[in-house]
């Protein structure tokens, strides 16, 4: 089956600056994807290139198998079909929220369009708005009119870019999930740009992580999460810390917290030194243990503390302990392995 | 989606590319409105005919010696009333001071040479002035000396009646954007209203005064009617009598370029300042600022300076219009007045439409494709504003009819048939003379509102799949509705008070107010000319009161009642 959406080895240029490199992506019908990156690292580059907003300098973007996009070639933007939400949602001031809702349906009927713009009006739980002007909203409901408005002409693929940026933070994730909700219940194919992992956890179903213009892994979050593939993907997804440790063989590894099982990636020779990526939840407190830490620094979270640990070779790691468990900054604490997962990058 | 079928909407490999009108078009544009001040300049490198030489060796010393005689005087004039009225209505608290905030802003209503004819029909021998001396003190033709109002001082105070409010309108912005923390140090250093004037408010504002001041100076070199109603000699006059007292274009776009090139020192000094004015902004705390509270004899001069430069530019000379109006009906109440106030009325519409389309075209242009040459392009058509409608009229009328003459002796060889004039003698020399004269009005007001959509507007418009000229007219235009108003407005205005070109360019028998007004008082019938320059002063004031509302607004946290 053809996938909806393929970035195949695309470059974007500004002038002589190259700010996506050779990236590459396949997006299948009906699936949320997001990039997620910091701030200034291409992803929206590359969320206008598919948009048909910035020419690509190499490489090929097709939809549906269509080429739209190739350094000879931009189809443009009002002929891709691809909708497009905007940080700062870009509702037009001068039309009231059914006329913006209808503006990419002006091609229909004025009674079919009516209807459209009333079943999405509920699809986003405003349908009583539809007479207001965009200034007598509030930012989540500008932002459920500018999903509806992107909506409205049944796009092949829509594009979020920061979607919930201007929003408060509390209710980000709820926002997320509710617009998951809708474009799951549409059937709509999305790209979600964001540099949030609670958001991007919450809405995606790929998730591609981008650094320095370049995607490093495609993938859903729960292998971001357990299965990195990059030091800056351990990193930038979740928290934990990187342990030094030597191969002991095809599933061992042994670190300072003891001998670690998993699954030792093909290239690596028993003895090489790595590093191990141990998780906050990789480790839990345990009196009956010989390996211990010291508190350096806790932070209430709740339901649990996350420790600061450092152990005796001077190493750092973090450990969530139930909150029950509350030990003092300087005190040692005896730790338990249980890990599921090994996660190790072979030391240059 | 089968192979095949992908294979088949694939886009061919080459594709020949189309022109592109938002690059190539508003280079175009840019090009034809350029074309006069181009043709203007080419006389520069034309072989000096004897023609010049004679002008040289007799009045060309007279031309410059005058004109910048005019713009020294007018220069003092214009600083001695903008810069103090400025400074005592921003920064001084006494009786009317939020009248005069906008009224000092009256005099731009009033077109110079309709003030000149004013104060000359006020001032002459026969005027109301000089026969109450007479029956004051008895005295006779020749018994008493009394200033010649026809002169090139007179001409000098003129002018500055009329001119100052640019300055006053630049110096007052930059007087309310200082901010309240550089005044206030200055008064913890002892420094009282006046030496805080001198020392602080005045140095930060000098930029704003250039700006203002090079602006009063190019309509000072660009004025036709008051040196030509007073006989003074400047470049002016000086391009109409070699064109045609003599008969000599050519020397006529001579003097032209020589006029554009003292044009172009302004315009240096203009934008010389305006970039040091960046500079000058040091803190944004912008309150309302704390007024000195004037007392006696302090507010008594405060008074008389800010309602002279108002009574004297404007309400004097508009009640004399009014007085003689009044008296003339048989004049304005005649189905030719009417004519002539339809034909300047539409030819100021038609002209502010079209400078207004204009405007939007090459503005999106550039906000499409947003290149150097685009950008380039933008501030050559701008640049008409700072020539003189003398060198306008030159320009066009030079081109125009060279190529009237090359279609009309072609189609007679062709097909034995005169075209006669296609462009020179009609309508469109005087439309496209407005255009390149006022283009800058138009842009500068449609650059600036289109400046405050945001980019992403024009993104989510193209996305619901509207291609970029659709998405002009169904989102920009209806969010800029005000702006483009204002800007149809302004053109609108300007091009009914527009002088020297329309008396240059205008068809064999087409009159408008501008020009009846000019005639009428060249002949002395000075009263009768009332009627026609009250009609323009009025349409004068709507620029003043949208330009008060403006700056008004402009300041954040100002009160809005001031």
């Amino acid at each position: 089956m053809t996938q909806l959406l393929e970035v195949d080895n695309v470059d974007v240029a500004y002038g002589a600056t190259t700010v996506v490199h050779q990236v590459s992506l396949e997006l299948r019908k009906g699936l949320i994807g997001c990039l997620l990156g910091p701030s200034g690292c291409g992803k929206t580059t590359l969320l206008r290139a598919i948009a048909g907003f910035e020419p690509i300098s190499a490489g090929e973007i097709r939809l549906d198998g269509t080429v739209v996009s190739r350094p000879d070639w931009t189809t443009a933007p009002e002929r891709r079909q691809v909708g497009m939400v905007f940080q700062d949602f870009a509702l037009f001031p001068h039309l009231s929220v059914a006329e913006n809702i209808g503006f990419g349906i002006r091609h229909l009927s004025a009674r079919e369009r009516e209807a459209r713009v009333t079943e999405l009006l509920k699809l986003v739980g405003l349908p009583t708005y539809g007479n207001n002007y965009p200034h007598a909203l509030s930012g989540g409901q500008q932002q459920r009119i500018a999903l509806a408005r992107a909506m409205a002409p049944r796009p092949r693929l829509l594009l979020l870019d920061e979607p919930f940026s201007s929003m408060d933070v509390e209710l980000r994730e709820e926002l997320a999930r509710e617009v998951r909700r809708i474009l799951k219940q549409e059937q709509i194919t999305a790209i979600l740009v964001t540099h949030d992992q609670m958001e991007a956890f919450a809405m995606a179903d790929r998730i591609g992580v981008v650094n320095a213009g370049r995607i490093l892994q495609w993938d859903t979050a729960y292998n971001l999460y357990h299965r990195p593939g990059e030091r800056f993907v351990a990193d930038f997804i979740g928290q934990g810390k990187l342990l030094p440790g030597a191969v002991l063989n095809e599933h061992q590894v042994e670190t300072e917290l003891g001998i670690i099982t998993g699954l030792v990636p093909k290239g690596c020779d028993i003895g090489d030194p790595v590093d191990v990526l141990v998780r906050p939840d990789d480790i839990r407190p345990d009196d009956q243990s010989h390996i211990s830490g010291e508190v350096l620094d806790k932070a209430f979270r709740g339901a649990s503390f996350l420790y600061t640990l450092r152990l005796a070779s001077g190493g750092k790691v973090l450990c969530y302990a139930p909150s029950h468990d509350n030990f003092a900054v300087g005190e040692r604490i005896g730790l338990k392995l249980a890990f599921n997962h090994l996660v190790i990058f072979p030391r240059a | 989606m089968n192979h095949e079928a992908t294979q088949a909407v694939t886009p061919p490999l080459r594709r020949w590319r189309r022109p592109d009108a938002w690059r190539s078009g508003v280079v175009l544009t840019a090009l034809i409105l350029a074309l006069p001040v181009l043709v203007v300049f080419a006389h520069l490198l034309l072989p000096s005919g004897e023609v010049w030489q004679h002008l040289r060796e007799t009045v060309l010393r007279d031309y410059v010696f005058n004109s910048l005689l005019l713009m020294l005087g007018v220069g003092i004039g214009v600083l001695l009333i903008g810069v103090p009225t400025a400074w005592l209505v921003s920064l001084c608290e006494f009786p009317g001071r939020r009248l005069f905030q906008w009224a000092l802003l009256l005099p731009l209503a009033m077109p110079a040479y309709i003030i000149a004819y004013t104060y000359t029909g006020m001032l002459d021998f026969p005027g109301p002035v000089q026969t109450q001396l007479r029956d004051w003190f008895g005295w006779g033709y020749g018994d008493y000396w009394f200033p010649e109002i026809r002169s090139l001082s007179g001409a000098v105070i003129m002018l500055s009646l009329v001119l100052y409010p640019y300055v006053y309108l630049l110096a007052r912005a930059a007087f309310l954007e200082q901010s309240v923390c550089v005044l206030e140090v200055s008064r913890t250093l002892g420094n009282g209203p006046w030496a805080g004037f001198y020392h602080v408010a005045l140095p930060l504002a000098r930029p704003a005064i250039i700006t203002g001041l090079s602006l009063a100076l190019m309509e000072t070199l660009a004025d036709y009617g008051t040196v030509a109603y007073f006989g003074v000699s400047t470049f002016t006059t000086g391009i109409f009598r070699t064109w045609f007292g003599m008969g000599e274009p050519g020397a006529a776009a001579q003097l032209a370029a020589v006029l554009m090139s003292f044009v172009f020192v302004l315009i240096l000094l203009e934008r010389w300042s305006r970039r040091r004015a960046r500079f000058h902004h040091t803190s944004n705390r912008y309150t309302q600022l704390p007024r000195y509270r004037l007392q006696g004899w302090r507010r008594s001069a405060a008074l008389a300076a800010c309602i002279l430069p108002v009574l004297l530019g404007f309400l004097l000379p508009a009640i004399q219009l009014t007085a003689w109006a009044a008296g003339t009906t048989d004049v304005w109440m005649t189905p030719e007045f009417l004519r002539l106030t339809w034909n300047s009325l539409g030819l100021a519409a038609i002209t502010a439409v079209l400078a207004v389309l204009l405007a939007l075209f090459m503005a999106y242009g550039q906000r499409l494709r947003p290149a150097w040459s685009n950008t380039l392009a933008l501030r050559v058509a701008g640049m008409g504003y700072a020539v003189p409608g003398t060198v306008i009229a030159v320009g066009v009328m030079l081109p125009f009819a060279w190529i009237d003459n090359t279609l009309d002796a072609w189609m007679r060889e062709t097909f034995d048939i005169s075209t006669g004039l296609v462009l020179s003698g009609t309508l469109v020399a005087l439309v496209f003379a407005y255009c390149v004269r006022f283009l800058a009005v138009s842009l500068n007001t449609v650059e600036a509102a289109l400046g405050k959509i945001k980019p992403s507007m024009d993104d989510a418009a193209r996305s619901l799949g509207m291609a970029p000229n659709r998405v002009l007219r169904a989102v920009h235009m209806p969010i800029m509705r005000g702006s483009l108003l204002t800007a149809v407005l302004l053109v609108f205005v300007d091009v009914l008070k527009e002088l020297p070109a329309t008396l240059i360019l205008r068809p064999f028998n087409f009159n408008t107010l501008a020009v009846r007004t000019f005639e009428m008082a060249s002949d002395e019938r000075l009263a009768d000319a009332a009627s026609a320059a009250l009609a323009i002063v009025i349409a004068g004031i709507i620029p003043v009161i949208l330009l008060s509302r403006t700056i008004s607004r402009s300041r954040p946290g100002h009160d809005t009642t001031a």
